[in-house]
């Protein structure tokens, strides 16, 4: 590495990792939006995969190769376990669900003593670095991408716009949101253990309803066109609350004014363009 | 042989029993038409048959299958694809992607091969395009294959309806109302394409309002009334037949008709 790049990332550290792990949640995000899908539960799975991944470490002392897989498995199960009784209704099952998920899971962190309580866990190791947290982030990116361009996005995008006509298309509207929903919990997994060994702390209230609010703020900002939007939406939501410092009481103010300025103004987000799909 | 059949078909809504008891037989190859007044059940009949509907009764046999209670999308897998009475093209995608999207029961290459770009997966990709352009040539939208869907005029969003139907080159195909909304130029060249539809080997089987065409155009007609079936014949039988004119006219034009009939 580069010695200005070290003395940069030594200096603003917090901030880069935070870019970085938000545009993670910012995909989870995507994902399920993707399917024509509303889900709250991004900080809830993030929740799961920072505290069983946190566990794995201080408990088991299992290394962090094993453990950054091994984070997804929880959100998963909880995802599967979500998902199958509310994905076959359409509407807004799913975000209530979501959002009783977070919240259950807040009162559950904060009265199991082996999890802290409302202490939190402390002294986790910072295992997590630079390089895990924007390789996962551009290899989730390129992943959704090649997706997003292939006759699975195409039917994503179907199911987004009418599931109806999706289903008679032949598309199996069932699996194709499981899925979406299945990769989010992943990717919120994954943001969670990487967040939780990079930040040393993790305590009961930093995944219940207003970070789930944020995170959706992120993909209503930049978008859903392509994988890039809701990202640079995590970006520019993450930098403008730094930047912004002597605001800081009026953070989810600012958050609340975008989520409405962007509804009326940019339905399609910052970056409206759609993914070209061409294949011949 | 029919290549669909419904026995005691019903679906009861609360209050309402919108299909009631109806048997129809779709003999392959031919162009079978649904009629009736407003109410008469139709819809509801094309969405038992597509499985957007599941039904309260009956059986619905397609191919010799037993699909009454298969899910919409397997369906879609036996041979089976429709178009809507509301039109309902993806607005935001272009024509060439809603017909790839009627291709998506024989794309579904999974997730390694998307991701690893596996030749096959190309391979399929490319062979799909080439159908698709293919379908819109037949339906007359070729050059407007790159456009958004949702800038058509109306017209040829519900002819590209018809193409995303056809692209999976189906068995039966279901159209409800396909004329609605259209001038005669339009509906006569609506009507030949129904026609090419049949004559290369997927089976019609339409709702529509208007006589004219579906006069012209069924082998078959199957009158309901009040979700019960009560006429199938052809044309000119549906023409002549009381219980079909009383349907539509009330009981007293009928029997006017009637006499003037036997006066003359």
């Amino acid at each position: 590495m580069p010695a200005w790049l070290d003395d940069f990332l030594w200096t603003y550290q917090n901030v880069v990792y935070a870019l970085g792990i938000n545009g993670l949640l910012a995909l989870s995000m995507y994902v399920v939006l993707a399917v024509g899908q509303l889900s709250l539960g991004q900080a809830a799975f993030m929740g799961l995969g920072a505290y069983s991944s946190a566990l794995m470490t201080l408990k088991l002392h299992w290394p962090f190769f094993v453990v950054l897989p091994a984070s997804c498995v929880v959100p998963v199960m909880f995802a599967l376990a979500i998902g199958v009784p509310t994905l076959r209704l359409s509407g807004v099952y799913l975000a209530i669900a979501t959002i009783g998920l977070g919240e259950v899971l807040r009162a559950a962190y904060l009265n199991i003593d082996y999890v802290g309580g409302a202490l939190g866990l402390s002294g986790i190791p910072e295992r997590a670095n630079f390089w895990m947290i924007y390789g996962l982030l551009a290899a989730a990116i390129l992943i959704l991408w090649l997706v997003g361009r292939s006759g699975i996005g195409r039917a994503m995008e179907a199911l987004r716009e009418d599931e109806n006509a999706a289903q008679v298309m032949g598309i199996n509207i069932g699996a194709y949101r499981m899925g979406a929903l299945l990769a989010s919990a992943v990717l919120a997994g994954l943001a969670g253990a990487l967040s939780a060994h990079v930040s040393s702390f993790i305590g009961p209230n930093e995944y219940g309803f207003e970070p789930a609010v944020t995170i959706l703020s992120f993909a209503l900002l930049g978008g859903i066109g392509t994988p890039l939007a809701p990202v640079l939406g995590a970006w520019i939501l993450t930098l403008l609350p730094e930047l912004l410092r002597g605001f800081s009481d009026l953070r989810l103010v600012f958050n609340g004014l975008i989520i409405v300025l962007a509804v009326l103004f940019l339905p399609n987000g910052l970056l409206g363009w759609r993914m070209r799909r061409r294949a011949a | 042989m029919s290549l669909l059949r419904t026995a005691g078909l019903t679906r009861r809504f609360a209050g309402l029993t919108a299909v009631d008891q109806v048997d129809l037989a779709v003999a392959e190859g031919t162009i079978h038409a649904v009629i009736g007044p407003n109410g008469a059940g139709k819809t509801t009949l094309f969405n038992l048959i597509s499985g957007l509907v599941p039904p309260s009764d009956g059986s619905i046999h397609f191919a010799g299958q037993d699909i009454s209670q298969l899910p919409v999308h397997r369906r879609a897998g036996l041979g089976m694809a429709r178009t809507f009475q509301n039109i309902r093209i993806f607005a935001s995608m272009t024509v060439l992607e809603n017909v790839l999207t009627g291709l998506h029961a024989r794309l579904d290459g999974g997730l390694g091969a998307v991701i690893l770009r596996l030749p096959g997966f190309r391979r399929a990709e490319r062979h799909a395009v080439a159908r698709a352009r293919e379908v819109l040539e037949l339906v007359g939208l070729a050059d407007q294959a790159e456009n958004r869907a949702a800038a058509l005029p109306y017209g040829d969003q519900r002819r590209l309806e018809i193409a995303r139907a056809l692209a999976s080159s189906p068995r039966l195909v279901l159209l409800d109302e396909p004329a609605a909304g259209m001038n005669p130029a339009e509906t006569d060249a609506l009507k030949a394409l129904v026609r090419r539809i049949r004559d290369a080997g997927t089976t019609v089987l339409l709702v529509e309002h208007d006589m004219g065409f579906v006069m012209d155009l069924s082998d078959r007609i199957t009158v309901l009334n009040f979700g019960r079936r009560i006429f199938e014949g052809t044309p000119i039988e549906v023409r002549q037949e009381t219980t079909v004119i009383e349907a539509y006219l009330g009981h007293k034009v009928a029997e006017r008709l009637a006499r003037r009939a036997a006066a003359s």
